[in-house]
């Protein structure tokens, strides 16, 4: 036993070093947000009555124009075509895309990264300025919009569904490899209904995003509740507005309780 | 030191986990709690520093009331009891020497709990009482870095480093082999004769039990069946304790596999989302 | 090895998900007639539609070779939006905590917690452009809007992990720690922080790396970053500079998910 008096007094839990890298990155971190914040072209004081200027705003929204509800049924409804549509020929490309951007599954490493920049572009390129290129391609309207869920969502998918490739269990795919049978079916009879089950997932879990992201593809043209939505904010016409955001929040709940609920039964 | 009068606990569904229970510590000694699964143990030691508010009665530490204490007054008044789980119940992203200190959290401010800089007489206390259960030279590792006797030992550092008035002893041995089970249980009994401190060991092992206590109170149903000395729990008397369960499968000898993981000394990861305390709880 | 009999040559598939026959055919009769009705009832204009494919070809060709010449209006966006993301990810991080904190049903008092709770839900069933649209009208044009738009997203997404966090909890270090005696401030930092930190610090840096994607949008509504740049050149026709700023935006994201992924697996 030590005798009393010879255990030490002081306890640090990180060494000087590790002291010195951490208070070090913290800095850096403070610098950068410092930096940024008073870099901005912002004029702070208007923060000051933003309080009053939301509760004004609030104030105007309400009462609802309720009876504004018949007008936007069809552009709600095109709203959520354009999503679903989306998603389906985003489910018909990426699967064969997935495929060429697994490690596991690719013909060779060129074919391999031209995949994976094609889902890294896709992943880049926010929905809205896909769906700026299409207007300017196909004009505005729901066109635009589909193409602009699809060019977005397949980065999204395809990602996912690659590493679902990336992970599967490699027995099944060499017993048919083992047969003899050709790529396709090895592809289509080994891989594929292991990943099935993501591949359902992942649709169901796109979808429910391209709603949200479909509401707002009409400010810029290509579709959808957002065109009326974005002329009714820029007319101050704000009894409107309300009505619509309420629809698109009860759209919303809706396609997330559906996505959920298909979800756990598919997993 | 410890005076409960006429606790009761009801739990929302119905359930009554104790009746009326009478218990009185008078001195320094070690009090085992037998009983069949259900029978209140675990409510009873979780009411005397209200993790589980009692539904009625008196508990009194030193000569204060627990049960009418406000949330400030409580906090004052558990840094006097220390608690020992069954689960360890370690902090296992946290070092074993913050694990230790952390028993002094009562005591210290915010800042100084926030930067771990805690007074010397803490540090020192710790590093004695790391050696003292065996663990000199362990300070710095990963809590879950360590097997399941040794994280129980800093479990007990842990509840020492309060210098409480009174030491809550959860199933301390459940987790463990027999081997282990035996030491760990003479390093209570051990540390709380030498520090003068009385105990109330919920136990699962009967004979374990006997062998370690000064004093032995069985449960039932919620109700207090047996208060004396380890000796006269005859053969008669447990089975009346434990009803037609068959009290002898309490016993664990060597070999006895222990499914919540054995003290190999391998350090396994005890991570894992054990939310199963109100089971614990109402199960007793 | 014989036993004498044949086994089928004809071997089907099994059907991977719906195992009745009927119900897998009413599926996709189902969604068949879903895109027949959908397609029908979208106003499209087809003769658009086929312009579009020769249009898509010629603007292609415009775009290419991509036009960097105007560097410093690129330079300055691609900077406002990253100042954008990173104070907003600032922001987002440290307002999260106390948020996060009050959804968390195990931690929080009931009617705290419904609170918070519709709070980050309302926050996260509207899209940030829609956001962003609000924060313009309000505080007029310009990264402010950005910075408050992104800010709000973060918030909310980042508590609502937190949230999740908590609630899947040891339960037992929370029991241990209040046995101490420690106050709930205390109880955060010891018992709470180390089992939520590692995953938080990973949701923070995957936010900042999300909020550099959108910080390059929103600004397509008026609300700072490259995103005006890039409206305006495609309102020009100036689709050799749309392309470079395309491109830029894309090394950008790419640049930030090698670097979240590096810190993220320094953070295990």
């Amino acid at each position: 036993m030590t005798p009393t008096g010879a255990y030490p007094d002081i306890w640090r839990r990180f060494s000087p070093r590790q002291t010195v890298i951490r208070t070090f990155w913290m800095i850096v971190i403070v610098f950068i947000v410092v930096w940024s914040l008073s870099n901005l072209d912002i004029t702070w004081i208007y923060l000051l009555d933003a309080h009053i200027q939301a509760g004004d705003l609030l104030t105007r929204m309400f009462p609802p124009d309720w009876g504004y509800t018949g007008r936007i049924m069809d552009p709600l409804l095109e709203t959520i075509h354009i999503a679903t549509l989306g998603t389906v020929v985003t489910f018909v490309i990426s699967i064969p895309l997935a495929f060429l951007s697994a490690s596991n599954t690719t013909p060779n490493w060129v074919t391999w990264f031209i995949g994976r920049f094609i889902l890294v572009s896709s992943r880049s390129i926010n929905t809205v300025v896909w769906a700026l290129m299409f207007v300017a391609i196909f004009g505005p309207g729901a066109m635009a919009g589909i193409w602009a869920i699809t060019f977005r969502s397949i980065g999204f998918m395809g990602k996912l569904i690659a590493e679902a490739i990336e992970e599967i269990d490699n027995g099944p795919v060499e017993a048919i490899e083992a047969t003899g049978a050709g790529r396709l079916k090895v592809l289509l009879i080994g891989v594929l209904p292991q990943v099935l089950p993501v591949i359902l997932g992942t649709t169901i879990y796109r979808w429910d995003i391209n709603i949200r992201e479909s509401t707002v593809l009409g400010f810029v043209g290509a579709g959808g509740i957002g065109i009326e939505l974005y002329s009714s904010i820029n007319l101050f016409r704000w009894p409107e507005v309300a009505v619509m955001m309420i629809a698109i929040f009860v759209v919303v709940v809706i396609s997330e309780f559906i996505s959920a609920a298909s979800r756990s039964r598919i997993t | 030191m410890l005076e409960i009068k006429n606790l009761n606990k009801v739990y929302p569904g119905g359930l009554q986990a104790l009746k009326g229970i009478d218990l009185s510590v008078t001195e320094p000694q070690v009090v085992a709690i037998i009983g069949s699964s259900g029978a209140g143990k675990s409510t009873l030691i979780r009411c005397i520093n209200r993790l589980v508010e009692p539904t009625s009665g008196s508990v009194k530490l030193g000569g204060e009331e627990i049960t009418t204490l406000n949330r400030r007054e409580l906090r004052k008044a558990r840094t006097r009891m220390g608690m020992i789980f069954q689960e360890y119940n370690l902090v296992e992203r946290l070092t074993v020497m913050e694990n230790v200190l952390s028993g002094r959290l009562g005591y210290v401010s915010f800042w100084a709990a926030f930067r771990r800089n805690y007074p010397p007489e803490d540090v020192r206390a710790a590093y004695e009482l790391l050696d003292r259960v065996g663990l000199t030279g362990r300070h710095n590792d990963r809590a879950d870095a360590l097997s399941g006797g040794q994280r129980q030992r800093v479990g007990i550092a842990r509840a020492l480093m309060q210098k409480p008035d009174l030491l809550l002893v959860d199933e301390p041995t459940a987790s463990l082999d027999p081997k282990t089970s035996r030491q760990i249980m003479r390093l209570i009994v051990e540390l709380a004769h030498e520090r003068g401190t009385p105990a109330l060991v919920n136990i699962h092992d009967v004979v374990l039990a006997q062998a370690s206590a000064d004093r032995v109170i069985a449960l039932r149903d919620g109700e207090t069946v047996f208060d004396g000395k380890p000796d006269d729990l005859t053969p008669d008397v447990l089975t009346d304790i434990y009803g037609e369960e068959d009290w002898s499968a309490t016993i664990r000898r060597d070999g006895d596999e222990v499914d919540a993981g054995a003290d190999d000394g391998a350090g396994e990861d005890k991570t894992g989302k054990r939310n199963n305390i109100d089971e614990k709880a109402i199960a007793g | 090895m014989s036993n004498g009999s044949v086994p089928d040559t004809v071997w089907k598939r099994p059907p991977a998900f719906i195992t009745n026959p009927t119900v897998r055919m009413g599926a996709w009769v189902l969604l068949a007639a879903y895109l027949v009705w959908s397609v029908g009832s979208l106003d499209m204009d087809w003769e658009r539609v086929a312009r579009g494919l020769p249009r898509a070809g010629d603007m292609l060709a415009r775009m290419f070779p991509p036009d960097f010449s105007r560097q410093s209006l690129l330079i300055r966006g691609v900077i406002e939006s990253v100042q954008m993301a990173f104070a907003a990810s600032f922001i987002g991080m440290i307002l999260a905590i106390p948020l996060g904190l009050a959804a968390a049903s195990n931690l929080a008092p009931r009617s705290v917690y419904l609170a918070a709770r519709s709070l980050i839900v309302l926050s996260r069933t509207f899209h940030e452009i829609l956001i962003a649209i609000f924060f313009v009208k309000i505080f007029g044009f310009g990264p402010l809007a950005g910075l408050l738009t992104l800010s709000v997203a973060s918030v909310s997404f980042i508590s609502k992990m937190i949230a999740e966090d908590i609630e899947n909890m040891n339960m037992g270090q929370i029991e241990a720690i209040r046995a101490t005696g420690a106050s709930f401030s205390k109880l955060l930092i010891y018992a709470v922080q180390p089992q939520v930190l590692p995953r938080y610090l990973g949701v923070c840096i995957y936010r900042l790396d999300a909020n550099i994607r959108h910080s390059t949008v929103v600004g397509i509504v008026g609300a700072g970053g490259i995103g005006a740049t890039l409206s305006a050149s495609f309102k020009r026709y100036d689709y050799d500079f749309s392309l470079a700023i395309l491109l830029t935006i894309i090394a950008l994201v790419f640049i930030g998910e090698i670097f979240s992924t590096w810190i993220r697996s320094r953070l295990r």
